[in-house]
């Protein structure tokens, strides 16, 4: 038994990349959570709203590095970020005043709103192949390890090796800042306790003065930069693929709904569950089992509980668990 | 005798396409005064209520506050006019802390809004306690005192009320009428659609009778009480 090296081998296997995956999850869930307390529909194009922003950041990062601009240890896309984020919410605000006010203007049920979403989403879909192609990116430069397994072993003498990549170390500091100043902006400013109120009581909130035109422009800002963010970072983490953004919403969605679909804080939650859930059940436990359990016990197999191409089952089984059981969510959302 | 502050002066209209609810009712309150619209289940109250806020399309009839003609005006419009409305239900912004909930109710306003949250609080102590917390947490008369206290934070220059002890325990409604009685001493007009009709007749200055969406008597508070036919068709004898 070894339980120094088990603990080091889950770290590197599990709760860095977990963490990591959960940050990335909370940010697009936040984004969806946001839109269905506030315009009140579930954005089926959410996954491709982040793909687009994250394209817009790819192709300035490259046009950066053409000219030779980058950013030191970190990826230059970071100083390209506030750009995508401005296409992004431009995109979105475009399709808000061609597509949803029209909608919004008529009263439309929110099941027509999710349809008329999923019209936006094929569109945004097909945008995002035209211009960057269907196939895989990779955009992340500058240095790719904060410590490397080897370093982390030469530190400690420790057989197992802990890695932590630079884009881990950013996605964890860029979501806690980003979600920070949501929190902040959301609980202190006046503009953004009108959104909470414009959430919690449509009328009243009409009765109140509050301009809701003005409410939906600044969902659409927040969500376009939570979005393009939350693209960004998995990108950079991962690679960027069209395909495989449009599936994320998959466990965006689940991630906004376990945690209570129109709740902030329970998309953050839901974001931790869904991704700890995929990662634990989709790893090879044999290596931490080895070092944990006496020698007699240990495993032949690989005790892996469903292979990794199966990832996405768990977060439906998780989203079917708590439609049944507590529609609104772990921290009280809205019911679907 | 001179123009009520606020009058719904014969209005006649109904809900959408629908029947008309209200023929010829007239509603009024003057400056400083209690007016109660009560009546049996179904007399159209609330719609008149409702009505005077601008809240469905009147056919015939007008809406003049302080001797204008607002009838044509969105109910935002009259609030930023000087109404004070507080609804009925979902009259409160439940996951928003009782402080943000007078917050959003002056929300029109662009100067220091602290002087009149410090006016409320005097009014409805309990919510200073409470101040910090959900005000969905709270118990059905604290929320009808931060409904009321949302309508305040406007500084309205007549407040409405439709059935603000709707729901609520025997004390707790004795306690909101003192609290309105209050609100109205400080010279601020007040218009409310009770159920407890006998209580709300007592505070008030001027008392309407509706039945099916007419006005079946008017007096004063102490007329109404005193009157053999109201007290039997519905005071209960």
């Amino acid at each position: 038994m070894d339980l120094l090296n088990a603990l080091v081998a889950l770290s590197n296997f599990v709760l860095v990349p977990a963490i990591a995956y959960g940050a990335q999850l909370a940010l697009g869930a936040l984004g969806v959570t946001l839109i269905y307390g506030i315009l009140r529909f579930s954005n089926f194009a959410h996954g491709d709203t982040m793909a687009f922003g994250t394209m817009a950041t790819i192709l300035v990062t490259w046009w950066f590095q053409s000219m030779g601009i980058g950013f030191g240890p970190l990826p230059t896309a970071l100083l390209a970020l506030p750009f995508g984020i401005l296409a992004c919410v431009l995109l979105l605000i475009g399709t808000d005043r061609a597509v949803y006010r029209f909608y919004r203007a008529q009263k439309a049920k929110p099941v027509i709103l999710v349809i008329v979403s999923i019209g936006v989403m094929f569109i945004m879909n097909g945008l995002v192949r035209f211009i960057i192609g269907p196939g895989d990116q990779r955009f992340a430069d500058g240095e790719r390890f904060i410590v490397t397994a080897r370093d982390f072993q030469a530190m400690t003498g420790l057989d197992e090796g802990l890695a932590l990549k630079t884009t881990q170390g950013i996605t964890v500091v860029t979501a806690v800042i980003v979600v920070a100043a949501l929190f902040w902006f959301l609980n202190r400013t006046r503009t953004g306790k009108s959104m909470r109120a414009y959430s919690d009581n449509e009328d009243l909130a009409l009765l109140s003065g509050i301009d809701p035109e003005r409410v939906v422009l600044i969902t659409w800002l927040i969500v376009g930069a939570l979005a393009t963010v939350a693209g960004v970072l998995y990108g950079l983490d991962k690679s960027f693929k069209p395909f495989t953004y449009f599936q994320l919403l998959l466990p965006v969605f689940a991630s906004a709904i376990v945690g209570g679909l129109g709740n902030p804080l329970g998309a953050i939650a839901g974001g931790f569950i869904i991704a700890f859930s995929e990662v634990t059940i989709t790893y090879a436990w044999k290596k931490v089992l080895g070092y944990s359990l006496p020698e007699s016990l240990e495993p032949s197999g690989l005790v892996q509980l469903l292979s990794t191409d199966y990832k996405f089952a768990v977060s439906f089984v998780i989203l079917l668990i708590v439609l049944l059981f507590r529609p609104t969510g772990l921290f009280r959302g809205k019911s679907v | 005798m001179s123009e009520p502050f606020l009058i719904g002066d014969a209005m006649t209209g109904g809900y959408g396409r629908g029947p008309d609810i209200l023929h010829a009712c007239t509603v009024a309150v003057e400056r400083g005064e209690i007016a109660v619209i009560v009546g049996p289940n179904g007399a159209g109250k609330s719609t008149a209520m409702k009505a005077i806020f601008g809240m469905l399309d009147l056919h015939e009839g007008q809406v003049r506050l302080d001797g204008d003609d607002i009838t044509g005006l969105s109910p935002q419009a009259r609030v930023k006019k000087g109404m004070g409305f507080v609804p009925q239900n979902h009259n409160i912004f439940t996951s928003l802390t009782v402080e943000e909930n007078l917050e959003m109710g002056a929300f029109i306003r662009e100067d220091d809004i602290s002087g009149t949250m410090a006016q409320v609080y005097d009014l409805f102590p309990i919510l200073r306690e409470k101040r910090r917390q959900a005000a969905g947490e709270l118990s059905g008369g604290q929320r009808q005192q931060v409904a009321v206290g949302r309508a305040l934070m406007t500084r309205p220059k007549v407040l409405m009320l439709d059935e603000p002890t709707a729901g609520v325990s025997p004390i707790v409604m004795d306690e909101l009428f003192d609290r309105i009685i209050e609100v109205a001493r400080t010279g601020l007009p007040v218009l409310m659609v009770e159920q407890n009709a006998r209580q709300a007749l007592e505070i008030a200055d001027k008392g309407y009778v509706l039945v099916q969406g007419r006005n079946a008597h008017t007096g004063t508070g102490k007329e109404l009480l005193a009157d053999a036919e109201v007290r039997r068709s519905f005071l209960g004898g």
